[in-house]
């Protein structure tokens, strides 16, 4: 079993001199967040990851979640235990605002709680993250009446909350979906229908789950626009806050996944046993979807995070082997010599690139997470809807760029490894098999690019998009010395990736949107690339300046792998130019008879 | 009751030790962690209090930085620290470290003082009980179970063979085995809270202390040099055809764990 700790020196250098915490910290509410508290924060929760919830991961994926046939759920040996610490530690409410009953963190520390818990177990991870979204729903939707009853146990994450979306004929194209909700008398609602994919959506972990379900109340439009949300709970609950009748909601199955195994994945059923689960509607009839968007920034970035979370995992168990690991000699070595692998070159190309790009993905969510802060925050209004904006570029672009990114660092964590990294005691394979789910689920990586090129590119005629790159290349411009080489490749990717954007909104004006679709993932590689090695240079500079508190190895570290990127990751964001700018035409070539 | 637990900050164990090639003293950087062996006295104090409506109070000794260490040990739910931190006492023994905190103690008027049985970094293993006899306490060493009962103490002590049970009047002194009790994790809670806590830092003058007593000067010891631990010999391989548990068995016998 690999052991994991938090990298909170990291952390904190990303937070306060690579996204720009400081900004934040200009904020009344948030004046608090110094050095000493992120200190203090990180050490605990990174104890607590490591110590409490890393030991799980193992248990968790080789026993797994079980169905017990008549219903319930059996989490793996020990989670029930160690979920109840982390709700009496408090952490899953550190990232929520004090009014309603949270540690009042801004999200971009929080986000860096997050990937510690991720990190440690990404299947335990996820029942507090789908929680995290029906806290969001809730406070920013829900009544006063229904925040009053389910809020405060879901923001300590005594009580559990989902997401249920999702129905056979209903994935990426949620506005299929036929589970029904009619009213009864009493003025709640009765649900009837089968969903699928419900991530927790039934476990022994808490004493009550709150379902957020959406469904079609009678005499809904088609699609999306007919669409409502409920709330729908395991056990209704008493005007006194205690637990009433069981609700007819039944796990039918759970399913048997390539990852997450402790995740439980459920079918669930309503109104199975009579006229319907009991329902409460949330805020208007046929506003679901737009209420759902709401919340999908964050969980977007939660995903992304997964990314980021799981190739640190990866990353510090392959370097652990290949500084122990003996094989071979090195050039120029001794007869006979067995060298650790970390000193042959190809197994050093496959560290820096995880390293460097775990740096990347962090620089880059971090400043995701800050936007959605700040956007929320800001005292002025313009400075607002550019920090709202910028969220909403990055947030498609965290979500699919890491994500892919985590897939494709645990495999090279499993190949630094060798054939132990196949076989399954090692433990390399479980964060690439964990990990790839995160390319699939909250929308897939296609649809993450389509958003992208579609949507943020024309967001305000051009101006966000074009503004982002302004600040790319004005940093660049800012790297002297020793760094000219990085700001002479950060210089060229960004001007690459600026000009297939300029490229795609032409295109979208003159309606040649399936050339845009056919680019669009390619594009969105290009720009988390670009934005990787912008947050690394970012790195760079602040470690130049030297600044109080981090080891000058730490700092010279920063240094080596901006300059890493820029040499190996940089330049392949320009050879992707062709792939976006070649259009549909080739892609459809083939008939698509000739598939079959 | 008012309980008084004896803490120490520590240079990171997860980085190596620096020594000052002139003095040989450990380099403490202006970041130090907790010892994690005070995490169980710390442990046992926040029960006691909790069951007798009590307080408890951290005494440390030595350069108190950015008290990161004593923060960690305030998040854990310790309502109060005082760390005596001088220059002064630098390169002080055992006993100069015994008398400083015994000092400390006396002020606080406490009813019951707890502590690991060695630190991490220092490992003399003595101060407990020089705080005891300094103080005119009864000393309850190496407790592996600590109980409050009708204003007495019951504590267990562990020993080579087992343990002895024995009991106390307070005010007394305890010293705690690391493993006696499951340390709490601090709650997000408490650790915001930790940094509002009052942190009192005298100095020796403050406490009355002689200066010629302390630091090196006024330990009565030197330290003439420092040489690294012998690296460790190769092991001894036992071949099993069948019979080697007996092998076992005789070099557990050998270490007295059975």
């Amino acid at each position: 079993m690999s052991e994991y700790r938090a990298p909170i020196t990291d952390m904190r250098f990303t937070l306060e001199h690579v996204a720009g915490l400081e900004t934040l910290r200009t904020l009344p509410r948030f004046a608090h967040v110094d050095g000493d508290l992120l200190t203090g924060v990180f050490d605990e929760a990174g104890r607590f990851a490591s110590e409490v919830i890393a030991p799980l991961a193992q248990v968790g994926d080789t026993i797994g979640s079980v169905h017990n046939g008549d219903g319930t759920v059996a989490t793996p040996p020990g989670y029930k235990e160690a979920y109840q610490r982390f709700v009496e530690a408090g952490w899953p409410a550190a990232g929520f605002p004090e009014e309603i009953g949270g540690g009042g963190l801004p999200w971009g520390v929080a986000s860096a709680l997050q990937e510690m818990i991720i990190a440690a177990d990404m299947g335990f991870s996820l029942c507090p993250m789908l929680t995290y979204g029906t806290v969001d729903m809730l406070s920013l939707h829900g009544s006063e009446e229904q925040k009053a009853t389910y809020l405060g146990k879901l923001v300590t994450s005594e009580w559990s909350g989902t997401m249920v979306l999702t129905e056979a004929q209903a994935g990426s194209d949620v506005g299929a979906l036929t589970t029904k909700a009619v009213p009864a008398d009493d003025g709640t609602w009765r649900l009837t229908g089968t969903k699928i994919f419900i991530t927790w959506g039934e476990h022994d972990l808490t004493e009550n789950i709150i379902h957020i379900v959406l469904a079609r109340t009678p005499g809904a439009p088609p699609g999306t626009k007919g669409i409502s949300c409920f709330i729908v709970p395991k056990y209704l609950v008493n005007p006194d806050g205690s637990l009433g009748a069981r609700n007819d909601v039944t796990c039918l199955s759970i399913e048997h996944k390539l990852g997450i195994h402790s995740s439980p994945t459920c079918v669930l059923s309503f109104g199975d046993a009579g006229e319907g689960a009991v329902g409460y509607l949330i805020g208007e009839e046929n506003e679901g979807m737009r209420y759902m968007f709401t919340m999908m920034n964050e969980a977007r970035l939660s995903v992304g995070n997964e990314g980021l979370a799981v190739s640190e995992r990866a990353f510090q168990q392959a370097a652990s082997y290949a500084l122990e690991r003996k094989q071979g000699r090195t050039v120029g070595g001794e007869r006979g010599e067995q060298a650790p692998i970390i000193r042959h070159p190809d197994v050093r190309r496959m560290l820096m690139l995880m390293r460097a790009n775990i740096a990347a993905m962090r620089g880059v969510l971090y400043r995701n997470a800050l936007a959605i802060d700040l956007s929320r925050h800001l005292e002025d209004e313009e400075r607002r809807t550019q920090e709202e904006d910028l969220a909403a570029i990055l947030t498609p672009i965290s979500k699919a760029w890491a994500s892919d990114l985590g897939t494709e660092l645990t495999s090279l964590g499993i190949q630094i490894h060798g054939g132990s990294g196949y076989v399954e005691e090692t433990g390399a394979a479980q964060w690439w098999r964990d990990s790839r789910i995160a390319a699939i689920y909250e929308g897939t990586n296609g649809i993450q690019a389509q958003d992208l090129a579609m949507r943020r590119i024309p967001l305000g005629g051009g101006v966000a998009m074009h503004r982002l790159f302004e600040m790319v290349l004005g940093d660049a411009a800012s790297l002297e010395g020793d760094l000219k080489p990085i700001a002479d490749r950060l210089t060229e990717a960004t001007e690459a990736s600026a000009a297939v954007a300029m490229t795609f909104g032409q295109w979208l004006l003159e309606g040649r949107y399936n050339d845009v679709l056919a680019g669009a993932t390619p594009f969105l590689k290009m720009m988390g690339d670009t934005l990787g090695g912008w947050m690394l240079a970012r790195g760079a500079r602040a470690a130049t300046a030297e600044p109080a508190g981090y080891d000058p190895a730490f700092l010279a570290d920063r240094i080596a792998l901006a300059a890493f990127y820029a040499e190996h990751v940089l330049p392949t964001v320009i050879g992707l130019k062709g792939s976006c700018l070649a259009g549909a035409e080739g892609m459809f070539a083939i008939e698509e008879s000739r598939f079959g | 009751m008012k309980i008084a637990v004896c803490v120490k900050q520590i240079p990171d164990p997860a980085t190596p030790y620096q020594l000052d090639p002139e003095t040989h003293l450990v380099m403490r950087p202006a970041e130090q962690v907790l010892d994690d062996t005070d995490r169980y006295g710390i442990e046992v104090a926040l029960q006691l209090a909790a069951a007798t409506d009590g307080t408890v109070v951290l005494v440390s000794m030595g350069p108190a930085g950015n008290l990161q260490g004593i923060r960690q040990a305030l998040a854990m739910g310790a309502d109060q620290a005082v760390v005596v931190s001088d220059p002064l006492l630098q390169g002080s023994g055992a006993l100069v470290t015994a008398r400083v905190l015994a000092a400390a103690i006396v002020r606080e008027a406490v009813d019951l003082v707890i502590a690991g049985t060695e630190s991490t970094d220092g490992y003399t293993g003595i101060v407990p009980q020089q705080i005891a006899e300094i103080l005119g306490l009864p000393a309850l060493t190496f407790a592996r179970k600590v109980e409050h009962i009708d204003g007495k103490l019951r504590v267990e002590r562990q020993t080579a063979s087992g343990y002895d049970v024995v009991t106390s009047p307070l005010p007394a002194l305890v010293s705690v085995t690391s493993g006696a009790v499951e340390p709490r994790y601090p709650t997000f809670k408490g650790i915001m809270q930790a940094k509002q806590k009052p942190v009192d830092q005298p100095t020796c003058a403050d406490l009355g202390i002689d200066p010629g007593s302390v630091g090196l000067g006024g330990s009565g010891q030197s330290i003439t040099a420092v040489r690294p631990a012998p690296a460790r010999t190769a092991g001894t391989k036992i071949h099993d055809e069948g019979e080697a548990y007996l092998e076992i068995v005789k070099l557990l016998e050998q270490a007295k764990v059975i």
